[in-house]
C-alpha cells in the first residue's frame, strides 16, 4: 500500500470509452486521480491522450463512468457546469483569446466565479503573477503577440484563475523550446503545494514521470501499464519505447 | 443644390445613419458571437415602434401576447428536457425565467391606463415587452442549431424574418403610425432649422453607442462576447456557456432594434413591415465593416445615411438602388483584400 493510497480520490473513469463516428479513439479506460496528486498519461501521437482529455471535460460525449468528488458526471453535465465544479482543462491547442489583452484573459479564467458572485480575483491574480512573473510584465499585451511559452503560461495561469480543484494539462510542453519546458514542469510540480491536484497528458514521457506521482501508459486507446512514477520510469518496457536513447525525447 | 438643401440634406443623412449604424453595431455583434446572419433585426425596429403606438392608443399590445406564448413554448420544451435529464428540480427556475415577465406585464398593463403614462414610462413598457422576443427568438430558432453553418443560420433567419411579418401585420395591421414627438418643436440654428427629435436621436444613438463601448471594454459580461466571438472552445472551458453568450447578444439586438424604432417612429411614419428596409441598410454598413469591425461597421452605417439623403436629392427614384448598389464595390473590395485566413489555432 502506498502513503497516496490514504487520500480522498477526486475523480475516477471507469471502462471510459470514447468514439468518433464509428471509430473508436478510447477503449475502457479507467483512471483515479486523488486529491493533491499530479497524474500524467503519457503515451505516442495519436494515442487518445487529447481525446481523453476531452471527454473528461465535457466536449465529447463517451460511454463508461465518471465520477468526480462522489458525483457521477454524465454526458449531460456541459463543459461549463464542470467548470463550476471546479474541472479546468488547459488545451492543446491553449485556445486563447488572441485579440484580447493578457489581463483579460487572465479575467475570463474567472468568469464563472464571477458568474457565481464571486468577487475576489484580485487575490488570484496576484497570485497568478506571482507564479508566472511575465505575464504580469505583459499585462495590456495582446494574447496573440505572445510568444510560444508565454502563451503556455498564459493558457495556465487563466486556467488557476478559476482556482480549480483538478487541472488537466495536454501537453503543456508541445512545440516548446528546453528551458522553458523545465520551467513549465517546475510551475506545474509546484502546483501540489496549492492543493490543486493535476492530470498530466504528455509525449514527454521522461519530463512527465519526474513530476508525477503515478502515471499511466496510453497506447492506441487503451490503457497497457500503469504504476507509481518511480517505478513507470524503471521499467524496462517504458524504456525502451518511451525513455531509451531512441526514445522520442 | 444651395447651401441651406445640403445642410437640410446632412442633416437627415446623419439622423438616418446615426440609426443604421445602431442597427449595425446590433448585427455585427449577433454574428461575431452566434454566426447568425440576423435578418430579423429590422422586425424589432417596427414592433418597437409598433407596440408603443398600440400603448398610446390605448390598446394592449399584440406583442405582450406572442412574449406569452413563446415564453410558454420554452417552458414546454426546456421542461421536457429537464424532466428528461430527471433534473425536475429545474421547473421552477425555468417557468419563472420564461413566464415571469410576460405574466407580470400582461397583469399590469391592462390594468393601467398606458395611453395616460409620461412617455418615459411608455418607452420602458415598450422595452419590456419587446425585448424579450430577442433571447427568446434565440432559444426557439437558433438555439437547437447553434453549430450548424451560417448557410443554415442565414435560413433559419431568413424564415423568422418572414414569420414576423406576418405576424407584424396580424398584430399591428396594414395601417402605418407615427408617435408623438419626445420634444415638440424646432431649434432655429440661423443657417438651419433643427427638430428637437433630430437632437434626440442623435444624443441617445451617441449615448447607446458609449454604453456598448464601455459594456464590451469595461465589464466581465461584455469581455465574454467577446471572448465567445474570438474562440468558442475556449471561452466554453472558462465556463462561458455559448447558449448565455448568444442570448445575451440577442438580448442586445433587440434592444438596439426596439430603441431605434421609438426614436424614429416621431419622424418617419412606420408600416409592420417597414422594419427590413431599415435594417436592411445597417446591414450595408455591417458588411463594409465585413461584419467584424464594429466602428468601421458605424462608419459604414453612416456614409449609407448620407448617400441616401444625398441621392434622394438628386435622383430620388433611384436612391434604394444607390444604396444597395454599394454593397458591390464593397464586396468587391473585400474579396480583393481578404486574405481567406483559417481559424486560429
Ligand atoms: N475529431 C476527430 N475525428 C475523428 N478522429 C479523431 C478526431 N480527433 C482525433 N481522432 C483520432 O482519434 C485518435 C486519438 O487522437 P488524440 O486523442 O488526438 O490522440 P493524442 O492526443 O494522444 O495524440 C487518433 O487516431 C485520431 O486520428
Ligand atoms: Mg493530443
Amino acid at each position: 500500500m502506498n502513503a497516496s493510497d490514504a487520500r480522498p480520490v477526486l475523480l475516477e473513469a471507469k471502462d471510459l470509452s470514447v468514439a468518433y463516428g464509428k471509430v473508436e479513439a478510447l477503449h475502457k479506460v479507467s483512471l483515479t486521480i486523488r486529491e493533491g496528486e499530479i497524474v500524467t498519461v503519457i503515451g505516442p501521437n495519436g494515442a487518445g491522450k487529447t481525446t481523453l482529455l476531452s471527454c473528461l471535460m465535457g466536449l465529447l460525449p463517451g460511454q463508461g463512468e465518471v465520477s468526480y468528488v462522489g458525483r457521477s458526471l454524465g454526458n449531460d453535465f456541459e463543459v461549463e457546469e464542470r467548470v463550476g465544479l471546479g474541472l479546468t482543462l488547459v488545451p492543446e491547442k491553449r485556445e486563447l483569446f488572441s485579440d484580447m489583452s493578457v489581463e483579460d484573459n487572465l479575467l475570463l479564467g474567472a468568469f464563472d466565479r464571477y458568474r457565481r458572485g464571486d468577487r475576489d480575483f484580485a487575490t488570484t491574480m496576484n497570485e497568478v503573477y506571482g507564479i508566472f512573473p511575465r505575464l504580469r510584465e505583459r499585462a495590456s499585451q495582446m494574447a496573440g503577440t505572445l510568444s510560444g511559452g508565454e502563451r503556455q503560461m498564459l493558457a495556465m495561469g487563466r486556467a488557476l484563475m478559476a482556482k480549480p480543484k483538478l487541472l488537466m494539462l495536454d501537453e503543456p510542453s508541445l512545440g516548446l523550446a528546453p528551458l522553458i519546458i523545465r520551467e513549465i514542469f517546475r510551475i506545474v510540480s509546484g502546483l501540489r503545494e496549492m492543493g490543486v491536484s493535476v492530470l498530466l497528458v504528455e509525449q514527454n514521457a521522461r519530463a512527465a514521470l519526474q513530476v508525477a506521482d503515478f502515471g499511466y501508459v496510453l497506447e492506441t486507446g487503451e490503457i497497457s501499464l500503469e504504476g507509481p512514477s518511480k517505478e513507470l520510469a524503471n521499467d524496462p518496457r517504458v524504456i525502451e519505447a518511451y525513455l531509451g536513447l531512441g526514445g522520442k525525447h | 443644390m444651395d447651401f441651406q438643401i445640403a445642410l437640410l440634406l446632412g442633416q437627415d443623412g446623419l439622423t438616418n445613419g446615426a440609426i443604421y449604424a445602431l442597427l449595425a453595431l446590433a448585427l455585427v455583434l449577433v454574428f461575431a458571437v452566434t454566426r447568425v446572419i440576423f435578418i430579423p433585426q429590422g422586425e424589432f425596429v417596427a414592433y418597437g415602434a409598433l407596440t408603443l403606438a398600440m400603448l398610446q392608443a390605448g390598446k394592449l399590445p399584440a406583442t405582450l401576447w406572442m412574449i406569452a406564448a413563446l415564453g410558454a413554448a420554452i417552458v414546454v420544451i426546456d421542461g421536457a428536457i429537464a424532466i428528461r435529464h430527471g433534473a425536475a428540480r429545474r421547473l421552477p427556475r425555468i417557468v419563472l425565467s420564461n413566464l415571469g415577465v410576460p405574466l407580470a406585464l400582461l397583469l399590469i398593463v391592462p390594468n393601467i391606463n398606458a395611453a395616460g403614462l409620461p412617455l418615459i414610462a411608455q418607452i420602458a413598457l415598450t422595452l419590456a415587452v419587446v425585448v424579450p422576443l430577442g433571447p427568446m427568438i434565440y432559444r426557439l430558432a437558433y438555439q437547437p442549431i447553434a453549430e450548424a453553418p451560417v448557410l443554415i443560420l442565414l435560413i433559419v433567419s431568413v424564415a423568422v424574418h418572414v414569420v414576423l411579418i406576418g405576424l407584424g401585420l396580424l398584430f399591428f395591421g396594414a395601417e402605418g403610425t407615427r408617435t408623438p414627438a419626445f420634444t415638440d418643436g424646432t431649434l432655429d440654428l440661423g443657417v438651419t432649422m433643427l427638430q428637437y427629435q433630430t437632437l434626440w436621436i442623435l444624443a441617445i444613438s451617441a449615448v447607446l453607442i458609449v454604453a456598448l463601448y464601455a459594456f464590451f471594454g469595461r465589464t466581465l459580461y461584455g469581455k465574454a462576447l467577446r471572448a465567445t466571438a474570438l474562440n468558442r472552445t475556449g471561452a466554453r472551458l472558462m465556463g462561458i456557456s455559448t447558449t448565455m453568450a448568444g442570448k445575451l447578444s440577442f438580448t442586445l439586438a433587440a434592444m438596439i432594434g426596439t430603441f431605434s424604432g421609438i426614436l424614429i417612429s416621431p419622424i418617419t411614419t412606420l408600416y409592420y413591415d417597414s422594419g427590413f428596409l431599415i435594417g436592411l441598410k445597417g446591414f450595408v454598413g455591417a458588411i463594409i465593416g465585413g461584419l467584424a469591425s464594429y466602428p468601421v461597421a458605424a462608419a459604414g452605417a453612416l456614409l449609407v445615411g448620407f448617400l441616401e439623403s444625398y441621392s434622394s436629392f438628386y435622383a430620388s427614384a433611384y436612391k434604394e438602388v444607390i444604396v444597395f448598389t454599394l454593397i458591390i464595390p464593397v464586396l468587391l473590395w473585400r474579396s480583393l483584400t481578404s486574405h481567406h485566413s483559417e481559424e486560429e489555432e
